[in-house]
């Protein structure tokens, strides 16, 4: 367990050297999922105790929002003044994002869900 | 009476008072989430949020203060990151076979995601500071500071807004797709880490694999699409 813990903070770190020293426009934890997944796909299979960490910590993900959250006391001025456009714009906005996104994945992928027949 | 000021005094100068409370306030989202079976509207990462707000108000305790034990929490926030390459490798197959649907529904999606964001806040009246922060609202928290900092926002109030967009988009996604008939877990995984990155992805895990899968993947994916197109976006019309 505490092995394949190691490989996943690595590979972060990895992930934040490859990301600051090339100005990557995304964050190290993003380039550290590319490289984990590019390992993967060069070893072809999932260790078993990898599995078993990876399941831990998503399995747990909602908590880890919660700090992050709670910062909404620090802004608590601002965002009484806009409630309505951050509460309009939030809301509409993503909703639209999701319908959007789902139907042009149903419409561009509707003959590969067909072969699968398992969706 | 004396002793136990000295002894909350103690306990609040240390990490594992507010380490304790966020695990305690998510015990509590999780308990009233899973009796309600996973009702999306009563979202765990909400609930505890609102639990803890009303600790510290209640205990008169600044955010740095809970910050300093919650910080190990938030600290595994890049890990599980990383972790999503586990998910994503189990459904390599589905995602080579749907390359061209990813690649047009994430341009898609992260223009969406901005554009009516601003156009909405715009419209009623937002203030110069949030129309800025709220642009890379959909994004992944970190990298959406970095945007906001780019475009001259208030990457603190991005963060804020993310988070809120993030628990507004597991609360509402499930209900928008039902109505519009969306079946595909692929794509209604896919949608949702697209508008609601991580809190999205985490509701996804949690209703089945392939759609936490497919969010997660969505999740990188706009961080990268909304990163490369924003700030171009932004110096084309401002």
């Amino acid at each position: 367990m505490l092995g394949y813990l190691t490989v996943i903070f690595c590979c972060q770190l990895l992930g934040e050297l490859l990301a600051t020293t090339l100005a990557l426009p995304v964050p190290g934890p993003v380039c550290g999922m590319a490289i984990l997944f590019t390992g993967l796909l060069v070893r072809g299979s999932i260790p078993q105790d990898l599995a078993a960490v990876s399941g831990a910590l998503l399995g747990n993900l909602s908590l880890l929002f919660i700090p992050a959250g709670v910062g909404v006391m620090l802004h608590a001025a601002l965002l009484g003044r806009d409630w309505l456009p951050i509460s309009a714009a939030l809301i509409i906005s993503t909703v639209l994002t999701i319908a959007v996104t789902a139907l042009l994945m149903t419409w561009l992928d509707a003959p590969r869900s067909e072969d699968d027949g398992k969706n | 009476m004396r002793n136990l000021r000295d002894i909350w005094v103690y306990l609040s100068a240390s990490p594992l008072l507010h380490l304790t409370l966020t695990l305690i306030a998510y015990q509590v989202g999780l308990f009233v989430y899973r009796r309600a079976r996973l009702n999306p509207l009563l979202n765990p990462v909400l609930i505890g949020v609102v639990t803890v707000l009303v600790a510290l108000l209640v205990t008169g305790t600044p955010y740095e203060t809970y910050f300093n034990g919650a910080q190990f929490v938030h600290f595994l926030l890049g890990p599980a990151t990383v972790a999503l390459a586990i998910p994503l490798y189990r459904q390599v197959q589905i995602v080579r076979k749907s390359a061209l649907a990813i690649i047009v529904s994430i341009v898609a999606g992260s223009l969406t995601a901005s554009v009516s964001a601003v156009a909405i806040a715009w419209a009623l009246g937002a203030s110069h500071d949030t129309l800025l922060s709220i642009a890379p609202k959909s994004v992944t928290a970190p990298v959406a500071m970095g945007i906001s900092e780019r475009l001259g926002g208030l990457p603190s109030l991005t963060a804020v807004l993310v988070i809120l967009t993030g628990i507004v988009g597991a609360m509402l996604g499930t209900y928008t797709m039902n109505a519009l008939g969306i079946r595909d877990w692929s794509a209604r995984g896919f949608a949702m880490g697209t508008a609601s990155h991580g809190i999205g992805t985490a509701r996804a895990l949690q209703v089945n694999e392939t759609a936490g899968a497919f969010s997660g993947l969505a999740m990188g994916l706009n961080a990268l699409a909304t990163a490369l197109l924003l700030p171009l976006l932004w110096r084309l019309f401002f």
